[in-house]
């Protein structure tokens, strides 16, 4: 059996290996931008790792937490916008929010009735319908809003504050969103909370890419602010190394924290409650709220992971958000790294990010020679979208790689360390 | 005058309007739904676990069928039905050998094993990638329209408009029909269909009694990718053949089975229909409904002409929150037995 | 030759062992009762009996064949049959389809039995359509003990067939097992109401810490100061 210490010793210099080499084929501009791109990956699979590995928490809507993310730090940190502060917008915003606000009183009111002796059969009903029609108001006044935003300023724009403040808020509004789900989802069965979260992040897309007055929907907002300097005023190498140290810093603190966290009692409790929920309710630990506390705790990092992400490639596309880059790529990274072990899963997230990149010209590469070998030896004609298609292999891929680390390698390349007490 | 009159005075464009795009096009989806939650329940009941590759096990039936109309184009004029129609059991047949065969090489180890369940959803969510993988590289990612030949219309005329309904809607309305009589039979009476209710009731009790674990995990996946082709072949026809199906009809394939109880194949079919009607109501327009009551309310107040409760955008919405909704408040589903655990 | 030879069990749930060499030997036909303290290793008895617990050390007979950890699926087919304690119903399913699950490895035609156990079981023909779950707890003792019946067995494993039940019931349970065990069925059970239990027993096997304290006839045992100060409570 090969120890803990040299496993990770293999690991590291491997993926130091291959990090070199990129840097050697690629250069020094492309290499960087790849680590990058793979730190604040890293950053997203702590987060899991910490709801996954450190509390069995299924979340696959990782999607969603880094779209909303990504969505308020744009919203905080992207140039006001004049247009829509001399129209009427604001004006009409104000209105639909007023709507909402007391339609949210009303409602909340109505399913208080029961207080005043109403039956809770008429109680619900009268919920239903102020709800109901509270909702409609709101989206009556919300829309011409909408329309004559979209018609004279395009959209909101932003709010021109610093980049770290919207990673901030970022990282705060994917926790609270988490929040809510975990209030309804987390006494149910795991299976459930998996559906609820898919679900979430379908919505919050679907969301995004339709509020053409918030997001410009399809037509993207760009060139989003970095929090250093741009390619424009220091050349590609050495802003995007500056952005890296910004992404790097933030992995190091995440990652000495997580590390304090786990080792005190209050990790103890984490793991006694993941290991043994039973005997943990038992001995009085609130189990649900420790959970809540760490979907909250993971999807803030993933929030700041995902606004990270997604500043660093200057543009805010709703539609480029897919499960697969988003959700399915960050669980490989987590489970081939090893949930709940924070290095394994920094070198997961590494080591995946520069295949999965990677991964790209290698299928077009083969599909295109196999498919010119096929024509010269059958006369086999390619489809037209050969190249979309190849690009589909990598799906296929990361299901495999899932379903084989499941079955043979459940710890994943570098496993939990199993702490001892004396 | 009497009756005629009364009748005249209805506003019979509008009323026929909502039968054909509320409530039939509601029944069509909804039918849709159900077969496939019909699956999903079976699997969560029997085997524990949430199934998320179910939407692209109806895509890759789809695909069955597609090629078969391909191989066999003039299969369909034999009996003077769509070809793919004419297919479909084969194509069920092919997904339900594809269905045992993934149980085995991905699922049945994992159980072997005894792992925590939510491992097998983790795999099954592997086995999603890979199938939305290989049916992308091999079908590309282009809607197709399945080859049917000419599709009949059937107008039933109603108060001077037509109810519109074509053949592959009603043949998806006549085979859920026959399904739900179908798997009522077996599930009563057949000695299989009990074996499956029993092992969905208690899986130890079941063993002990002598049950084929083996058996009663086979019979679900066959019955479970059999529908799920037909599902697939059905909405295919339809629509068209999407290869990209799966994330979207998964949400209201999950709302409707557990809005019907998990391992309640009727409350799967009931969960199907009311998802599909919610779905397509809300994003009804009703100001169509109000529009005749125009002339009757003040001048000043004006009907809105588009009265939504969604907008089409947001569907996904829906099912999400009868799911929420149902998760919220009756865990257990709409149909609450009383049952022991 | 006996029914059921079980000689020096060892096993256990991973980690430490429950079992540390029990001996239960039973004819055709007779009534054994395994009795002791909790965690004297009784209901893990049975469960290694039947398969659901693996035996690290020692063997099972039954009817001269070694079934030393068979699979519960086989172990039905040689002739034996279990009723746990709890969760022992199928309780979406009517009392009927119970019993008819409990047949499901037979191909012939298995009414005249079903009408057997309705002969054991007067209350159950009333109810035959009624979901077992919504019985009462003496009666889906009553299903479930029908359901271990469908097979023919040569021999019935019962856990705690009584616990929880009002003393009412508890003796019409004991009752019905004498019957069942005169229409010449083997019966091991374990029972917490050691008294009443040895009383109707052929063996009786006292068990503490996974060993074999005692084994008599139920009458020796019953008999016996010792047996009675140390595990039967206090003397009537």
């Amino acid at each position: 059996m090969i120890s803990y210490r040299t496993r990770a010793l293999v690991l590291v210099s491997g993926t130091a290996v291959l990090v070199a080499l990129v840097f050697a084929w690629l250069g020094a501009a492309y290499g960087v931008r790849m680590l990058v791109e793979a730190s604040c990956f890293a950053l997203i699979a702590l987060g899991l790792t910490i709801q996954w590995g450190y509390a069995g928490l299924f979340n696959v809507g990782v999607m969603g937490f880094i779209a909303i993310a990504a969505f308020v730090s744009m919203l905080v940190s992207y140039p006001v916008n004049d247009l829509f502060w001399n129209s009427d917008g604001p004006g009409l915003l104000c209105w639909a929010f007023l709507y909402a606000a007391i339609g949210v009183a009303l409602t909340y009111a109505a399913s208080q009735t029961h207080r005043l002796g109403l039956p809770k059969k008429y109680r619900t009903l009268l919920t239903l319908i102020v709800g109901a029609a509270s909702y409609l108001a709101v989206t009556g006044a919300l829309d011409p809003a909408a329309t004559l935003i979209e018609a004279e300023a395009r959209f909101v724009g932003g709010f021109g504050m610093p980049v770290w403040l919207g990673w901030l808020l970022g990282g705060i509004a994917a926790g609270a969103l988490g929040w809510a789900m975990g209030r309804i989802t987390l006494g149910l069965r795991a299976d459930y909370m998996a559906i609820a979260t898919l679900g979430i992040s379908e919505i919050v897309k679907a969301f995004l890419k339709n509020a053409d007055w918030l997001t410009k929907g399809t037509l993207t907002v760009s060139p989003l602010p970095w929090p250093v300097p741009t390619p424009n005023e220091l050349g590609f190498v050495m802003s995007r190394a500056s952005y890296l140290a910004v992404t790097s810093i933030l992995i190091v603190v995440v990652y000495v924290l997580l590390e304090r966290a786990w080792a005190s009692p209050w990790g103890r409790m984490m793991r006694a409650i993941r290991d043994n929920e039973l005997s943990a309710a038992a001995m009085g630990k609130d189990v649900n709220r420790r959970r809540l506390e760490m979907l909250v705790l993971g999807n803030f990092i993933i929030g700041v992971g995902g606004a990270a992400l997604i500043t660093f490639s200057t543009i805010f596309d709703p539609g480029s958000f897919q499960p697969l880059n988003h959700t399915f790529l960050i669980w490989v990274m987590v489970i081939l790294g090893g949930a709940g072990n924070n290095l394994g899963t920094i070198l997961g997230a590494l080591l995946v990010y520069i295949v999965w990149i990677m991964s790209e010209p290698a299928a077009l590469f083969l599909f295109e020679h196999g498919a010119n070998l096929a024509n010269h030896m059958f006369g086999w004609e390619a489809p037209a979208d050969l190249a979309t298609r190849a690009l589909q292999m990598r799906v296929f891929v990361i299901g495999l790689v899932i379903t084989l680390v499941l079955r043979f390698a459940p710890q994943g390349l570098l496993p939990e360390k199993v702490v001892k007490y004396e | 005058m009497g009756e005629t009159g009364i009748l005249a005075a209805l506003p019979m464009n509008e009323f026929v309007f909502f039968i054909n795009k509320g409530l039939i096009a509601g029944l069509i989806i909804g039918s849709v739904y159900a077969l496939g939650a019909v699956g999903v329940t079976l699997i969560a009941g029997i085997l524990r676990f949430s199934h998320f590759p179910h939407g692209d096990m109806m895509t890759a039936g789809a695909f069955f069928a597609f090629i078969l109309t391909l191989l066999f184009p003039t299969a369909g004029a034999l009996f003077g039905l769509p070809t793919p129609f004419v297919l479909m059991p084969l194509a069920m047949i092919a997904t339900a050998l594809f269905a045992v065969g993934i149980d085995r090489v991905f699922y049945r180890p994992l159980r072997a094993n005894n792992v925590k369940p939510i491992v097998i959803v983790m795999a099954s969510i592997g086995v999603m990638l890979m199938m939305q993988g290989l049916i992308r590289l091999f079908a590309g990612t282009e809607a197709r329209q399945m080859e049917t030949g000419s599709k009949d219309i059937y107008r039933i005329p109603f108060g001077g408009r037509d109810i519109v309904l074509t053949e592959p809607q009603l043949l998806l309305i006549l085979f859920t029909a026959a399904v739900v009589v179908a798997l009522h039979f077996f599930l009563t009476r057949s000695r299989m269909g009990k074996a499956m209710r029993a092992m969905a009731d208690n899986a130890d009790l079941a063993r002990i009694s002598g049950i084929s674990t083996d058996h009663v995990v086979r019979t679900t996946w066959i019955i479970a990718g059999g529908l799920a082709a037909a599902a697939g072949t059905l909405l295919a026809l339809d629509v068209s053949l999407k290869p990209d199906l799966s994330f979207n009809i998964l949400l209201p394939i999950f709302a409707a089975a557990i809005v019907g109880g998990i391992g309640k194949p009727y409350g799967a079919i009931a969960g199907g229909l009311l998802v599909g009607f919610t779905e397509t109501l809300a994003v009804f327009n009703w100001g169509v409904l109000l529009r005749p009551l125009q002339p009757f309310v003040p001048e000043w107040l004006e009907l809105p002409q588009k009265l939504a409760f969604v907008p089409t955008e947001y569907k996904i919405v829906i099912p999400f929150f009868i799911l929420i909704a149902v998760l919220i408040w009756r865990p257990t589903g709409i149909f609450r037995g009383s049952l022991v655990k | 030759m006996s029914l059921l030879d079980m000689t020096d069990i060892h096993g256990g749930y991973g980690g430490a062992n429950i079992l540390n060499g029990v001996d239960i030997a039973i004819d055709a036909n007779q009534i054994g009762v395994i009795v002791g303290p909790n965690g004297a290793g009784k209901s893990t008895t049975l469960k290694a009996l039947f398969g659901m617990l693996r035996v690290s050390q020692g063997n099972v007979a039954f009817n001269g064949q070694d079934i030393t950890n068979f699979a519960p699926e086989k172990l039905v087919r040689e002739g034996l049959s279990f009723v746990p304690q709890e969760f022992n119903v199928f309780p979406t399913m009517s009392v009927q389809e119970n019993l008819e699950m409990g047949a499901y490895i037979r191909r012939d035609d298995f009414r005249p039995l079903i009408d057997q156990v309705y002969g054991f079981f007067p209350p159950l023909k009333d109810k035959r359509k009624q979901p077992a779950g919504e019985l009462s707890g003496g009666q889906r003792q009553m299903v479930a003990i029908g359901r271990a019946l469908m097979t023919e067995p040569k021999l019935l494993l019962l856990d705690e067939p009584t616990a929880g039940l009002s003393p009412l019931y508890m003796d019409e349970i004991f009752d019905r097992i004498i019957a069942i065990n005169n229409s010449g069925v083997g019966i091991l059970m374990v029972e917490q109401n050691a008294r009443q239990a040895l009383a109707i027993a052929h063996r009786g096997f006292v068990l503490a810490t996974g060993k074999n304290r005692f084994t008599g006839t139920g009458a020796e045992l019953l008999a016996d100061p010792e047996v009675a100060k140390s595990f039967l409570g206090g003397g009537e």
